[in-house]
């Protein structure tokens, strides 16, 4: 109720101004033009010095607050970018002098085990000659033996036969006769009893 | 109801009346929140344009972001040519914005609830704009009126609706601001008045009314700062870049 009054007090003032002015205290104040003089005066004044201050000393430091603000993040960007780079430079080379020791050691690695291997190989050539050598003598030495050991079995064959001859017969057999049984034996049974 | 709503925008003297010839110059609450309003903003802008750390404080932020929303709406607006006329613009912003969101403290005085202060305010733009026009094109200017692609026939009328158009601005830009916040301050003001005539047992629903009517008042004092502004980098707009 009172909203719509107000209301269309306001149309009404605003249709007709004279009536505003003649019934001031029930109308809008902003169409009371006492003040308006005042109003101006002061909205100038202030106005024109808020402008004045703004634009000379205010809104100048804010723009080069950020301009500075701008191009100190801009550097620093690029010296970002430029340690950036230096550190990849320096990866590369690193990376660079790993791979190298990498193969060096490899190839110092090979040269040592050809050089071992080599070294083996010479040792171990010697060592078999050596070996060779000996295992010839042995078996020289060996076969010597061998030689000699059906002679002195042989011998001992015809001893001991004869002396349990004599011990089972009581009489002497002559060992020459004994001695050829025995070689007899021993040529037929050599192989057997020593091998080749 | 306890008090007319109108009475929150009488202007009153405060201290001597003040005579210039025959012109009355006194000041008034009027007067006093103009001045609140632009030391208000000084204060601030000063506060956040003294130091300059790469990372801003709270109200360098604040100053900062303010001189980039305005500069990118004079950039959006205008473009390039509208920068030597940035300085005014933020003025006229800030002093507009401040003035209203002051309004809404209870028991102040909203400056621009007064058609005489945005009609000053809209006169002073128009003008200024109309002499920028006339000095950077002459009286090429006047080819604002005549649009290109319009059939002979129609050519008269159309010139006749432009320059009402044309004439009409600054009124249109006054009458915009004045009555927005004349009627949103108004309109808290009756809802008020109910919380108090309807008392305890009916008063909470207008009372709601009355705390969401703020927050729309905040946003609307916001607001008509903004059109008030753009509207203004538009008419400059206009007169710096004609293309009809």
């Amino acid at each position: 109720m009172v909203k719509k009054i107000f209301f269309q007090l306001i149309f009404f003032n605003l249709f007709f101004l004279k009536e505003v002015f003649a019934a001031e205290s029930g109308g809008m104040p902003q169409l009371n033009p006492e003040f308006w003089i005042s109003q101006i005066f002061w909205l100038t004044l202030t106005f024109g010095v808020l402008y004045i201050v703004l634009s000379k000393l205010i809104l100048p430091k804010i723009s080069a607050n950020l301009e500075l603000r701008k191009s100190q993040i801009q550097e620093n960007i690029e010296a970002a970018e430029k340690q950036r780079e230096s550190s990849e430079a320096k990866l590369k080379e690193y990376d660079d002098i790993i791979s190298k020791s990498k193969l060096e050691a490899n190839n110092i690695f090979k040269e040592a085990r050809e050089n071992v291997i080599k070294e083996i190989n010479v040792k171990k050539e010697t060592l078999d000659k050596q070996i060779d050598e000996e295992v010839k003598k042995v078996e020289q030495e060996i076969n010597l033996l061998k030689k000699g050991a059906s002679e002195k079995i042989n011998k001992i064959a015809i001893v001991t036969t004869s002396e349990l001859l004599v011990k089972l017969i009581g009489t002497e057999v002559n060992n020459s006769s004994i001695s050829a049984i025995v070689d007899d034996l021993s040529k037929r049974n050599g192989d057997k009893y020593y091998g080749d | 109801m306890a008090a007319n709503p109108m009475t929150q925008f009488e202007v009153y003297r405060i201290g001597p009346e003040i005579k210039v010839g025959s012109f009355d110059i006194s000041f008034t609450n009027a007067s006093l929140f103009m001045i609140i309003s632009s030391l208000a903003i000084l204060i601030i802008f000063n506060l956040g344009s003294k130091k300059n750390s790469l990372l801003p404080n709270k109200i360098q932020l604040l100053a900062e972001l303010s001189y980039t929303f305005v500069s990118k709406m004079i950039s959006d607006t205008a473009g390039s040519k509208g920068k030597p006329y940035f300085s005014f613009i933020f003025s006229l912003f800030m002093f507009v914005l401040f003035s209203n969101m002051f309004g809404m403290i209870p028991y102040t005085f909203t400056v621009t609830s007064h058609i005489i202060v945005t009609f000053v305010l809209a006169a002073f733009i128009f003008i200024g704009v109309t002499v920028i026009g006339f000095i950077k094109h002459g009286l090429g200017y006047l080819k604002l009126f005549v649009p290109s692609g319009v059939p002979i026939v129609l050519l008269p009328l159309i010139i006749i609706i432009e320059i009402i158009s044309y004439l009409s601005r600054p009124i249109s830009l006054s009458v915009r601001l004045f009555a927005n916040m004349m009627a949103g301050h108004t309109m808290m003001k009756v809802f008020g008045g109910f919380v108090i005539s309807l008392g305890i047992v009916g008063g909470w629903l207008p009372l709601s009314f009355s705390v969401a009517l703020t927050g729309l008042e905040i946003l609307v004092a916001f607001l008509q700062a903004y059109v008030f502004a753009i509207l203004t980098c538009i008419y400059l707009n206009d007169a710096l870049n004609l293309h009809h």
